[in-house]
């Protein structure tokens, strides 16, 4: 017989069904962050498969900004629907309303969404989150375990880790604390591409090039929305781009493309100089250890 | 040559001393192989700038990722990375080389196919090294490469690297460790990282990169005994009780519908009515796939079971761990201690009932000792509260392996491999 050996996407599909269903396994109450992004759409994917013939038993998470593209609302619930599971949606808004948060001056909401989020993980007492985070994202994720504990607060100390042996992931935690869950902590987005493109997964179409009223800003375009205004000599003009991350509509930039299929999109990142948080996000662009702090205060 | 699909991916871990320059090198293979993007480049020129570096830059800041690293100017944690060439992919895990960090390379190399240690042809072999060396021979770690570093320093000479290498190979080949590489290198000037150095004509092997290319690291599981530690029951729907399927990632081995196996540690024998791989009914399926087995017979099986063939050598079924452990904790290991064990899918209760030994690094001498303290290597007995299936960790890295949990606050104490692997390994290794 010839050497079996297993294609590189199956190896990391393997380790994630693997740390899906450790979580399953052993807590109480697991719940997968949902966003519509790409890596909460592959994480739903690989959690869908990883229960076969099962269904995934748990349910997800939108931490909703309020500040939406339409697509991405209407796409979530699509997904939702298509894999069977319980949708839990965590308002911004409300907190605001609340008080428990108040509306920056920037009025971007990327970084409120911890408050709501760390609400909503009290509220349900969720013991396991988990999330599409990618160690190749940035360089604080980089440092981050698979199994990630956080304290009564929700935070992240990154000098008192544990340390992750082999594939034995250590979930235990006292009450009030909890567990981040990264699946695919070993992906890359090139990886995350050609996966989704393999399985024929579908997308948000907003990653793929389309026509968009946009204007100039930090070196990206963001959209003309009620959320977000141009100020003086910002000028809006209609552009061909399309999306390398989903976020808050008014920091999350589009980059101009052509790229209208994957592979298309795949050929355009391998040839990309920037990394896609550097060409998108504002709010990685704060200071050298944006993610940094607010991994520490709880965030994603 | 095109690589297998599998052997593509390599699994990868670096160690160094502190000023070893095992940031730069790092830094220096992302960025000479291209995996550095503009943004990242830019980042990192700012940063050199701000510490009053103009004519390059400092490539170690790229990879220091959190705050308190960049204003030490030290590696606190494990980091892992991510690049690609034409010929491979590689995961690598960044370890930091403080003597109180060790619990970090012993992280790094528990996954790790191919260990890259550090040191500055200036200091040569230091404890630290042997440390590092030790620690990915116990772990496993097939393929050694010693860089040696700073060449520059020493206007590259042949003299001297001939020496330090030399001594790291005497040390790591009584190890037992299979294959040791070592290779001539200036990470800061990028000599013999990525490209070829011209100041070393006296060195005729690959660069550091091409090395790690060509390394042949696929396992064959065609010729593994089936390991499969059953993970999650999942229930068909729609189906009665009978329809469970049992989920698991297989650890060695190949498993096919139709195979007698034994579910350990209960003993039922059975077969498999069925295999699925993530959804789809395949006839046979192969480590390290994560896949579902519905067996033929009604019996009960759980999380923690393990599924093996009838027919290939069978693993042990012990209440008694006799093992090496590498301490993690600043909490000591003292016998008596009330503990978890963390073995596949199944955490059972136990007590520390003997400290053996710890491990002398230099010498590899078995000092006697009732105490072991954070970074200590040594041999311990554990009595368990339940059944745990076992095999050695020299012939088993998935099934010979476990953790040691605080019970009180889940911290993860140690890392346990069963039976004493290093002497195994050194057996192995000796000339007939």
């Amino acid at each position: 017989m010839s050497t079996l050996t297993l294609p590189h996407l199956d190896v990391l599909e393997a380790e994630s069904a693997h740390i899906l269903r450790e979580v399953a396994a052993e807590f109480e109450r697991p719940v997968l962050l949902f966003s519509g992004g790409k890596d909460s759409v592959l994480m739903l994917h690989l959690a869908g498969k990883a229960f076969l013939p099962g269904r995934v038993p748990f349910p997800v998470l939108h931490v909703d900004t309020g500040h939406n593209f339409p697509e991405v609302l209407e796409f979530r619930d699509r997904a939702v629907s298509a894999y069977d599971v319980r949708l839990i949606v965590a308002s911004v808004q409300e907190s605001i309303d609340a008080g428990r948060v108040r509306e920056r001056a920037d009025g971007t909401r990327n970084p409120l969404q911890t408050v709501t989020l760390l609400d909503a993980i009290n509220e349900h007492r969720f013991d396991a989150v988990l999330g599409g985070g990618r160690r190749d994202e940035e360089k604080a994720r980089a440092k981050e375990r698979v199994f990630s504990l956080r304290d009564d607060f929700g935070q992240w100390d990154p000098r008192r880790q544990r340390p992750e042996l082999w594939s034995l992931y250590n979930g235990r935690h006292r009450p009030g604390e909890h567990v981040r869950v990264f699946p695919l902590s070993n992906w890359t987005e090139i990886d995350v591409w050609e996966y989704l493109d393999r399985e024929r997964i579908d997308l948000p179409e907003i990653y793929f090039a389309h026509r968009r009223r946009v204007f100039h800003r930090d070196g990206m375009w963001l959209a003309e929305s009620p959320h977000i205004t141009p100020r003086d000599g910002e000028v809006v003009t209609e552009r061909t781009v399309r999306y390398r991350t989903v976020g808050d509509m008014s920091c999350t930039g589009a980059v101009e493309s052509t790229a209208t299929t994957f592979e298309e999109v795949v050929a355009e990142i391998a040839a990309s100089t920037l990394t896609e948080r550097g060409a998108t996000r504002a709010d990685d662009r704060l200071s050298e250890a944006a993610m940094e702090d607010r991994k520490r205060e709880g965030y994603f | 040559m095109k690589l297998p699909t599998a052997a593509r991916l390599l699994r990868l871990a670096t160690a160094g001393s502190v000023d070893d320059g095992k940031s730069s090198l790092v830094g220096r293979l992302l960025h000479d192989s291209r995996a550095l993007l503009a943004d990242q480049l830019a980042a990192v020129e700012k940063a050199s700038r701000a510490r009053g570096l103009t004519d390059r830059l400092d490539l170690s800041l790229f990879t220091d990722g959190l705050r308190a690293e960049r204003e030490q100017g030290i590696t606190i944690d494990v980091a892992y990375r991510y690049f690609a060439t034409a010929e491979r992919t590689f995961v690598l895990a960044d370890t930091p080389g403080h003597v109180q960090y060790t619990r970090n390379t012993v992280t790094g190399m528990s996954t790790a196919q191919a260990a890259v240690i550090l040191v500055d042809i200036r200091n040569g072999v230091v404890e630290q090294t042997r440390r590092h060396a030790t620690v990915a021979a116990l772990l496993g770690v097939p393929h050694i490469v010693l860089a040696v570093n700073k060449m520059d320093l020493v206007d590259f000479d042949e003299v001297v690297f001939k020496q330090v290498a030399a001594d790291f190979t005497a040390y790591a080949g009584r190890l037992g460790v299979p294959d040791i590489t070592a290779i001539p290198l200036s990470a800061r000037h990028g000599d013999n990282v990525v490209d070829a150095s011209a100041r070393t004509p006296w060195y005729h092997g690959p660069t550091l990169l091409a090395h790690l290319e060509q390394l042949p690291v696929g396992r064959d599981p065609g010729t593994e005994a089936l390991r499969y530690p059953v993970q999650y029951v999942v229930q068909a729907p729609g189906e009665g009780r009978s329809a469970r399927w049992h989920t698991g990632q297989l650890a060695s081995g190949v498993v096919r519908a139709g195979d007698a196996v034994i579910v350990l540690p209960a003993g039922h024998r059975t077969e498999v009515a069925a295999v699925e791989h993530l959804g789809r009914p395949v006839d046979a399926a192969f480590a390290p796939m994560s896949i579902a087995v519905l067996l033929a017979d009604d019996i009960d099986v759980a999380r923690g079971d393990l599924i093996v063939a009838a027919a290939a050598e069978q693993p042990t079924v012990t209440r008694q761990l006799d093992a090496t452990v590498a301490w993690l904790a600043d909490r000591p290991a003292r016998a008596g201690d009330r503990v978890l064990v963390k073995h596949n899918t199944r955490t059972v209760r136990a007590r520390l009932a003997e400290v053996r030994h710890r491990l002398a690094i230099d010498s590899l001498a078995h000092v006697p000792t009732d105490v072991l303290r954070l970074n200590d290597i040594g041999a311990v007995t554990l009595r368990l509260a339940g059944d745990v299936v076992t095999d050695p960790y020299a012939d088993h890295r998935l099934t010979g392996s476990f953790l040691v949990i605080d019970e009180h606050d889940g911290t993860t104490l140690a890392a346990g491999l069963v039976g004493d692997p290093l002497a195994a390994q050194m057996e192995r290794c000796r000339p007939a």
